[in-house]
């Protein structure tokens, strides 16, 4: 039985965030249910960023200087606790400047071995027409449009995957769409917008059996949940530093070892080379050959000091936390009169991101009601037409919470959610 | 409920937004155009047929937030019957509007009065203008208008 966060534990991390003490519109306390968006900075997160530029900053990999062995030690050790965060090894992390760019880094990189790019031992990333790339109706664009793209450019055709009616992906069909034709799976691990975790174990299962290649968008997952990627099986995950308490600017990007080794690069340049000569050049093994010019150092620094940070709280705690937020956001929701949840109904392997829409009121209409509030929640189609497509909204309003959310602001939101059918001069 | 809010929501928006002017599919037009509001979600089709330079007849139909479905309803009662130019310029001043940050400018102060005034019911946005958020939701019917008429326009000149 794995202990939730205590009441003093939880104010003890809220008063790491300094952001969380501020008030807005006149004078409200700051209810901030939008993390599924951004999640807010903790101190140590701050400080690693300033530490690193005020004690250590220099070119990385290069240089025979002091500062230079601290800077690359800084951004090296940074890589160490995100590989570590995420069960998987060092030199399995690529830093990416967010996780849209690490899924384009796997779809481009594919593009290139089709090209010929990268020899005999790249050709398993090869595709042609006939070859099949599935997704699912589930997906954030980030994990939709660069297979959309990918397939437009190699022949190969795209499928997908539906969606149940609670907002999770269809396994039903499975079977049939992931089949001997399929070369790359690519899913969500817990949606953006229904909330919905991945059961990712018979994905693998079916892709394995038909050797397709994995990738799995862990962006909703990392922050919330205990992520072991080498549990999980899967062959690429992507993941950013904004959304588990990391800057912006910052992503990283999972491959099993024997794959990224066989990949062939995509940005090519600076620091990702082992010999050049006027003719041609041989690349430096993974990570760093994917690691092209200068990195963005000092937030992979700080994204590290993210991962610490959260891994110090205990996955097994902060899910726990986020467990009881979950209950409360849906009671929340589902207790205000003429509101619907899009995604399932019940906390069963389920985020604490909860979307709906108000009977007779615009998402945006409801989302200004709810700031008047001190309330912020995402509202809009949180870059998944086609699953809002799939039920009939062209918006939905979201309200997200992390590791320093209390079911006191879900209250709080709660409150604001009942009155904006009234607003609006609507009954309930 | 604050004072930014009562102006943001004042009545004759959200009278607007329930029973909007010249929604519908006209048969007859020159150009339809689709304008969509990409962060948002917000869409609106809007058809039209100019006449000797003037707006015979306008219609929209789309879905959005209340701001931006009631700016569309405003808009249409604003030009419709007016020269393609003038249509033009009551854009202008719109945008003018929303550019204030809330603060009404000294040229719209006595548009709510007039009668006759083809803007006097754009005077209720100016709430919207404090919200940078909702701007290009009142903007968005404008815009579709704008592109609409000068395309008809143009192939009104070459007719």
């Amino acid at each position: 039985m794995t202990t939730t966060l205590g009441a003093a534990e939880l104010a003890a991390v809220r008063a790491d965030f300094p952001l969380l003490t501020r008030t807005v519109r006149g004078g409200r306390p700051l209810v901030y249910l939008d993390s599924g968006a951004t999640s807010q900075k903790p101190e140590v997160v701050l400080d690693a960023e300033q530490d690193f530029y005020t004690q250590r900053n220099a070119a990385v990999h290069r240089g025979a200087h002091q500062l230079a062995e601290e800077a690359t030690e800084a951004f090296e050790n940074a890589r160490a606790q995100v590989a570590r965060f995420v069960g998987a090894d060092e030199d399995e992390i690529v830093w990416t400047s967010n996780a849209t760019a690490a899924i384009n880094l796997v779809a481009y990189a594919m593009s290139n071995a089709t090209a010929g790019r990268g020899g005999a031992a790249a050709r398993r990333f090869a595709l042609a027409p006939g070859d099949e790339i599935v997704v699912t109706e589930l997906e954030h664009h980030a994990n939709l449009v660069p297979w959309q793209e990918l397939a437009a450019r190699t022949g190969a055709t795209l499928r997908w995957l539906g969606v149940t009616d609670d907002g999770r992906i269809d396994l039903s069909g499975l079977a049939d769409v992931v089949s001997e034709r399929t070369r790359v799976l690519a899913f969500t691990h817990a949606s953006n917008v229904t909330g919905a975790i991945t059961d990712v174990a018979p994905l693998v299962a079916r892709a394995r059996e038909v050797g397709a290649l994995t990738v799995l968008d862990a962006c909703q997952s990392v922050p919330h949940l205990p992520v072991d990627l080498h549990a999980l099986g899967v062959d690429f995950a992507a993941f950013s530093g904004h959304k588990m308490l990391g800057p912006t600017g910052v992503g990283a990007l999972y491959g099993r070892r024997e794959l990224l080794e066989a990949m062939p690069p995509v940005t090519t340049g600076g620091s990702m080379v082992e010999v050049v000569t006027m003719e041609s050049t041989t690349y430096a093994p993974p990570p760093r050959r994917f690691e092209a010019g200068t990195q963005m150092v000092s937030q992979a620094v700080a994204m590290g000091a993210a991962a610490t940070y959260l891994g110090e709280l205990g996955m097994d705690a902060v899910a726990a936390h986020e467990a009881e937020l979950t209950v409360a956001l849906l009671d929340a929701v589902s207790s205000v009169p003429g509101v619907r949840i899009i995604g399932p109904t019940t906390p069963e392997h389920r985020l604490a991101a909860v979307s709906f829409v108000v009977d007779g009121v615009h998402a945006h209409d409801v989302g200004q009601v709810l700031d008047d509030a001190g309330v912020a929640v995402r509202v809009g189609h949180h870059c998944a037409q086609p699953l809002h497509r799939r039920f009939g909204v062209a918006a939905t309003a979201r309200a997200s919470a992390a590791v320093y959310t209390t079911v006191e602001e879900i209250a709080v939101f709660r409150e604001a959610l009942a009155g904006v059918r009234t607003f609006f001069g609507l009954e309930d | 409920m604050s004072t930014g809010m009562e102006q943001l929501y004042q009545q004759l928006i959200l009278d607007h937004a329930k029973h909007p002017a010249h929604r519908g599919e006209q048969e007859a037009y020159d150009v339809e155009v689709h304008h969509v509001n990409p962060t948002c979600g917000d869409e609106v089709t809007l058809r039209v047929r100019v006449d000797g330079g003037s707006i015979a007849e306008l219609t929209w139909t789309g879905q959005g937030c209340s701001i931006s479905q009631a700016s569309a309803s405003v808009m249409a009662q604003a030009v419709t019957g007016r020269p393609v130019t003038e249509a033009m310029d009551l854009s202008g001043e719109f945008r003018e509007l929303m550019d204030s940050r809330g603060e009404l400018p000294a040229a719209w102060e006595s548009r709510a009065d007039d009668e006759d005034d083809p803007l006097g019911d754009a005077v209720a946005f100016v709430g919207v203008a404090r919200y940078p958020a909702r701007i290009k939701c009142a903007l968005l019917g404008w815009s579709a208008m704008k592109d609409a008429v000068s395309q008809a326009a143009g192939t009104e000149e070459t007719r």
